[in-house]
């Protein structure tokens, strides 16, 4: 059964350890500025949104591709950039309706998060359960589908 | 069924791979005309610039790839469409038959109307052809001048750079990509490209490319204005056309490219037309544009297969946006950059950083940005503005600080 990142920002304290953990787990350094993963904080109404790639069925970034470098892990069902095959184009992070794949100047590459292999290391570092890893079918992605289905120029019609 | 697909760049391909997942039987034929597999041109600066080898260029990287799928591949030059017998001719003669026909010729580099063009060591930077070319004559402090400051000349220019170091660019436009970028960003492009030590010459215009008598570089580029830039290799980016002259007596009509409907259809019964060649509905303006960009190809491409298949699915029209780095300073647009008439726009500008952020409102909607030394969150502009999120309290916000949209897009779909 595959398994997707639920995030329920109203359980977020804000303490940022899913950015330390992603940019650890990812960078080997703990800097939020390397996250794939980012809370958003909404002081005035005392909010904080955990935020990055649902791994959408619509997947822009992979049909944009012109090279080919990102695809499906079969196990995880993550949509995965291959550093081999990535040329830096960048036209996947405008592709993307969700704003959740970014470029990475140094390494001339784009990053996207691609739930760790299967052991996302947000899920694990959260202290208060606001991001868990459990069954896709369970999941409340509904809001991720309504703005993928608004984003449809109807392409993504099923052949 | 029989659907044959003229050229081989991602429309042809992405919607050959769509035929084939919804028609396990049918014949699938794509016809290109260059020798290699099916490649990407986007992929030409980082073959230039040493990041791949011409493997890496190739638009899918599995071995087998279009065998597996029994999609046919063969190469030749469409020169004429009979749609009275559903029948296209090649050169050479041969007579290709179809039941559905997909016209995804793409477009080619123009030329310069000037005397000099014909010279050795004047190319074109289109295929992977003239990508060899480049890379021989392109040596270590080489002067090479870039003709044309667009979209293409710019996302070749850190790689010319590389190559040879002395690197000059004509632009006849007063500003560098202008059909993407404001004067800000123009102009902050310009300085950051003299920062690396090109010279950029812009509202210049070529009188001719000739023998050189003097100088480093065997030709001169004559401008209008009587200066001349030595080169020993001169690489033109004056923009492209499409590939429909064989359309000519075929009935299909044309006007700024193939014109096709909302079923990607042209008004010839059983042919179709996508990417770069195909004049389609637009999402920004609601009439029928020219995008030739990446991910419009490869909208159409799918959608013109989901109809040649018979789904009849409805395309609304794709955004036109475009990202590309400069030297290495990222810039990006989106839809309706340059605003409309009676909207609100709101700036955000560092020029010590490089850094610009426009955003262009209709009401209370966004509807196009402009963005120079962004590299996070940016896709957000374009599914807020496809998605014509209405952003109520957020949009003073953003006229405010153009850097929330991020947070805005947040706000609008997760709270």
């Amino acid at each position: 059964m595959l398994k997707s990142l639920q995030i329920n920002p109203e359980k977020c304290t804000g303490c940022l350890q899913c950015e330390l953990a992603c940019s650890y787990e990812n960078e080997g350094l703990f800097n939020p500025a390397k996250s794939r993963i980012k809370v958003f904080n909404f002081h005035d109404q005392g909010r904080m949104v955990p935020y990055t790639c649902t791994q959408c069925d619509d997947a822009w970034c992979m049909s944009a591709c012109p090279v080919d470098a990102i695809s499906v892990d079969a196990e995880t069902g993550a949509k995965v950039v291959s550093d081999a095959a990535c040329v830096g184009c960048k036209v996947c992070t405008i592709a993307c309706p969700f704003g959740t794949v970014n470029y990475n100047a140094a390494s001339g590459k784009v990053i996207k998060c691609d739930l760790c292999g299967g052991d996302p290391k947000c899920a694990s570092a959260c202290p208060t359960e606001a991001i868990a890893y459990v069954d896709a079918n369970w999941t409340g992605l509904d809001k991720m589908r309504g703005w993928a289905e608004k984003t449809d120029s109807g392409a993504q019609a099923e052949a | 069924m029989k659907h044959v697909i003229v050229g081989a760049g991602p429309a042809g391909v992405v919607a050959a791979e769509t035929l084939r997942k919804g028609d396990a039987n049918a014949e699938i034929q794509i016809i290109g005309d260059e020798p290699e597999p099916p490649y990407s041109r986007m992929a030409i600066p980082y073959l230039l610039n040493g990041a791949i080898a011409e493997d890496g260029t190739y638009l899918r990287k599995t071995a087998g790839h279009y065998d597996d799928l029994k999609i046919g591949y063969s190469q030749g030059r469409v020169e004429a469409v009979a749609a009275g017998d559903n029948s296209l001719t090649l050169a050479g003669g041969d007579k290709v038959a179809y039941d559905r026909l997909l016209l995804a010729t793409g477009a080619r580099a123009v030329q310069l109307p000037v005397p000099g063009m014909d010279l050795a060591g004047v190319h074109n930077c289109w295929t992977l052809a003239d990508a060899r070319e480049i890379a021989k004559l392109a040596k270590k402090d080489s002067n090479v001048v870039l003709i044309g400051a667009g979209f293409i000349g710019c996302i070749i220019l850190a790689s010319l750079l590389k190559l040879a170091g002395n690197l000059s660019v004509v632009e006849m436009e007063e500003r560098m990509v202008s059909r993407m970028m404001d004067g800000t960003a123009a102009g902050m492009l310009k300085r950051w490209c003299e920062s690396k030590n090109v010279e950029v010459l812009t509202s210049s215009r070529v009188k001719a490319i000739e023998a050189a008598s003097e100088g480093a570089g065997d030709k001169s580029v004559v401008l209008e204005d009587g200066r001349k830039l030595n080169a020993h290799l001169v690489v033109l980016a004056v923009g492209v056309a499409p590939n429909m002259d064989f359309l000519d007596g075929s009935g299909v009509a044309t006007d700024d490219g193939i014109l096709v409907d909302e079923h990607l259809a042209t008004n010839v019964e059983n042919i179709y037309a996508a990417g770069d060649v195909a004049q389609g509905p637009d999402f920004s303006t609601g009439g029928h544009m020219v995008h030739a960009i990446q991910p419009t190809a490869v909208e159409h491409g799918r959608i013109a297969a989901l109809n040649m298949l018979g789904h009849n699915p409805l395309y609304k029209g794709s955004l036109i946006m475009n990202v590309l780095a400069t030297a290495g300073l990222v810039s990006s647009s989106f839809g309706k950059w340059d605003g409309v008439k009676g909207g609100d726009s709101g700036a955000q500008t560092d020029e010590d950083n490089y850094k610009y952020l426009r955003l262009q409102f209709d009401g209370d909607r966004l509807i196009g940005a402009l963005a120079i030394g962004m590299t996070e969150h940016v896709g957000v502009m374009r599914g807020l503005i496809t998605n014509r999120t209405p952003l109520g309290a957020w949009k003073d916000r953003l006229l405010a600080n153009p850097n929330r949209v991020m947070e805005a897009y947040v706000a609008n779909s997760q709270l």
